[in-house]
């Protein structure tokens, strides 16, 4: 019975991985919004070209350095944490234009809700990329102020964050402000039952949130297709809001789409959902392995999407950047990777007491208890002059 | 066949199989159980050998995960499913407390809800946070629902057949540190009950009482201890509800002292349900109030300070001075 079962479902399981590895390129795709192709070329968009119509020479190069900027750091804090210097680190490899792209669309007072891969977005957002590291170097559970740049804390509880978006959307409308807020999230925490809830207030409340949903094809093991059976950007439909699949791999079409969701925001006219289609290049994080359950035939696939060569390559064709700016940013991203090293090296392991810090903001006896219980403890191991035994 | 020595994550593994094997019913839902085998691998090679539609790979939804759980065994199915980490159990919680845990009662005793819920819990693994919690309390505290936790590869091969076959729900712990560590497991053995603590170390002088990832702490204390001249007896729990309080009476009367340990806070956990239940079984015989160790009332703090939180050798043993002073 067992047999025959699996037998029959089998051909099922594997048409659907199939359907990921051998997808079409993204930009033979007609729900695909496109307006670099992977070779480099500008392609015409007649409903997104105006939100990039006046962009500068300058800015498009800006666009290239935080991409390459944002990949020397990833790789960074990948290979310290090969060399224990970080517990584990979710690479966002391969997913630069989305970030890059939705991050630099948003103001300076809009506010961001990431997961725990948004490196390119706390970038845009000028986070620190240091404080990005304590949270994974095991030093902190946060490790910056969400209000100095208006970039909330990583959420690792998966899609737990779109709700926070969304009440924090509701808030602007209520103040009569006319900022906006972006979400991100993966394919895989569009099955959680905060992001359809999120979906529903923000729908119902016309909150002005952009919902960002980076498909990068895998939620750890499980493909896209163990997740949704319809296209992502199609379920905003069902909620009363508009969505789009944007190619992820293509920072102006990710910065364009993702300008015009927060202005619909902005306008009033409430939520959008955003699919940028996209790619996990490395692992989930330095603890997984995809070789159990990928073929490198796919990221072989996607590699030629890559986000960063195609925009180097549409810079050069118009002449929009020479070898000195190349050679500059090499230098800049050489130095930024040194950086890193150094301080992620030199950050000090926390104080023992901090276990209790901000455990309350008024306060609460009982920890006030248990630290004098504790310092009293680590006090008797003074008195005895010696280091204590683990 | 004979024992043969396996770690705790393969005696789990095996013993999934083994359940699979038996019992067309039965059936592995979570994420990432499939291909990859879980990420500690503990369902390793399973989907391979029962098919996709015995070892489930299921969408990344945990209130979904448990709420459809209930439905097949509704159906006459017994879903076994994995909940990656202690923090992640939590959108599930809703479907576990207010559903799983009442249906039966509420159906007038005539429907079972034979659902498993494995959850990888504690800490010292190094994780990043909502990796390292131990919840067990929250769930000890909701009539309906059984609790358990093994601390070694036997007793996790046996007390998973057991919860597999009990038509209860059962919320199993697993100690995820513990995962790697090796011992003996006997496939022929006759178990004892799943709800039944062992003694694993005798002793005289004091009763130390834990489960999961702290009884092997507790007896590397009571080694210690032995070589200072001090006798500890220590138990293994294994139950966390419902829990065998005649095995930890029974200790106590013979040592007359008692320190609870366990990695979840000590405020309103379940050493505070022991130490209230032996005082009032033991009060004549106990020589010290029951004392407990465990973690504080503050979130679960970043790896590097782990240490520092969770109870270790010496904060065991300065507990056991403390109770041997009075
Ligand atoms: C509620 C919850 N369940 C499980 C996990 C474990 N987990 C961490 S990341 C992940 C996959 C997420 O996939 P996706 O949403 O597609 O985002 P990606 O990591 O691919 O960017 C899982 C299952 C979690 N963090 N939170």
């Amino acid at each position: 019975m067992t047999v025959e079962s699996t037998a029959a479902r089998k051909p099922r399981r594997s048409a659907g991985t199939k359907r990921t590895a051998a997808k079409k390129p993204p930009g033979a795709q007609p729900d695909l919004v496109q307006l670099l192709t992977p070779e480099g070329k500008r392609v015409k968009n007649g409903e997104y070209d105006a939100y990039v119509a006046d962009i500068t020479p300058e800015e498009l190069r800006g666009l290239y350095r935080d991409m390459v900027l944002t990949r020397r750091f990833d790789a960074e804090a990948t290979s310290l944490q090969r060399q224990g210097e970080l517990g584990l680190w979710a690479s966002l490899l391969g997913q630069e234009a989305a970030q890059i792209g939705s991050g630099r669309a948003t103001r300076a007072d809009d506010y961001v809700f990431p997961t725990y891969r948004e490196h390119g977005v706390a970038w845009c957002r000028g986070v620190d990329p240091a404080n990005l590291l304590g949270m994974f170097r095991g030093v902190n559970n946060g490790g910056w102020d969400p209000n100095s740049n208006n970039f909330h804390l990583y959420t690792i509880v998966i899609g737990s964050q779109t709700l926070h978006a969304t009440g924090y959307a509701m808030g602007i409308t209520k103040d009569g402000a006319d900022s906006a807020v972006i979400a991100y999230f993966g394919d895989g925490a569009s099955s959680q039952g905060d992001v359809a809830e999120s979906f529903t207030f923000s729908a119902v409340y016309n909150a002005p949130v952009v919902f960002f949903c980076q498909n990068n094809q895998w939620a750890i093991s499980e493909p896209t297709e163990r997740q949704t059976r319809v296209p992502l950007y199609q379920r905003a439909q069902g909620y009363g809001f508009p969505g789009v699949r944007v190619d992820g791999n293509d920072v102006l079409a990710c910065l364009a789409v993702t300008k015009w969701a927060l202005e619909r925001a902005r306008r009033g006219e409430g939520p959008t959902l955003v699919e940028a289609f996209t790619y996990r290049m490395g692992a989930h994080t330095t603890s997984d392995d995809p070789t159990k359950y990928r073929a490198d035939e796919e990221r072989e696939a996607w590699e030629v999407k890559d986000p960063i060569l195609r925009l180097r390559t549409y810079l050069e064709a118009s002449n929009h950047a020479d070898e000195g700016f190349f050679a500059e940013l090499e230098a800049e991203s050489e130095a930024l990777g040194k950086r890193v090293r150094e301080v992620v090296r030199a950050m000090p392991d926390p104080d023992r007491f901090a276990i209790f810090e901000n455990a309350y903001a008024d306060g609460h006896a009982l920890v006030d208890e248990e630290r004098a219980q504790f310092a009293a403890y680590q006090a008797s191991f003074a008195d005895e002059g010696e280091g204590k035994q683990r | 066949m004979t024992a043969e020595k396996m770690a705790l994550a393969k005696a789990i593994n095996e013993s999934l199989r083994t359940a699979l094997d038996s019992d067309p019913k039965v059936l592995i839902m979570g994420e990432d159980v499939g291909k990859l085998g879980g990420v500690f691998r503990v369902t390793d090679g399973l989907q391979k050998d029962f098919g996709e539609d015995r070892v489930i790979d299921t969408p990344l939804a945990e209130s979904g995960i448990v709420g459809t759980a209930i439905g097949l065994a509704l159906r006459g199915y017994r879903p076994v499913v994995e909940i990656q980490f202690d923090g992640f159990v939590f959108p599930a919680y809703d479907q576990i407390v207010t559903q799983l845990a009442k249906m039966h009662a509420r159906a007038l005793g005539k429907i079972k809800l034979p659902v498993v819920i494995r959850i990888p819990y504690g800490g010292g693994i190094g994780a990043v946070e909502h990796h390292s919690e131990s919840p067990e309390a929250l769930f000890a505290h909701v009539a309906g629902l059984k609790v358990v936790s093994p601390s070694n590869a036997a007793d996790a091969y046996w007390m998973m057949q057991q919860a597999i076959h009990s038509d209860d729900p059962v919320i199993f712990f697993e100690p995820k540190r513990r995962y790697w560590d090796k011992s003996e497991v006997n496939r022929e053995a006759i178990p004892g009950p799943l709800h039944k603590a062992r003694v694993v170390r005798e002793g005289t002088d004091l009763t130390l009482a834990a489960y999961g990832p702290m009884v092997k702490v507790c007896q590397e204390a009571a080694a210690a201890a032995a070589e200072e001249g001090k006798s500890l007896e220590v138990l293994d729990l294994r139950s966390m509800s419902p829990i065998d309080f005649d095995s930890v009476q029974a200790s106590v009367e013979k040592t007359r002292r008692l320190v609870v340990v366990h990695e979840a806070p000590v405020f309103l956990g379940t050493g505070a349900e022991i130490a209230a239940r032996i005082t009032e079984r033991c009060f004549y015989h106990l020589e010290a109030p029951v004392l407990r160790v465990g973690g504080y009332h503050a979130p679960y703090p970043p790896a590097r300070l782990e240490d520092e939180y969770l109870p270790g050798l010496d904060r065991v043993l300065d507990a056991v001075d403390r109770s041997l002073a009075y």
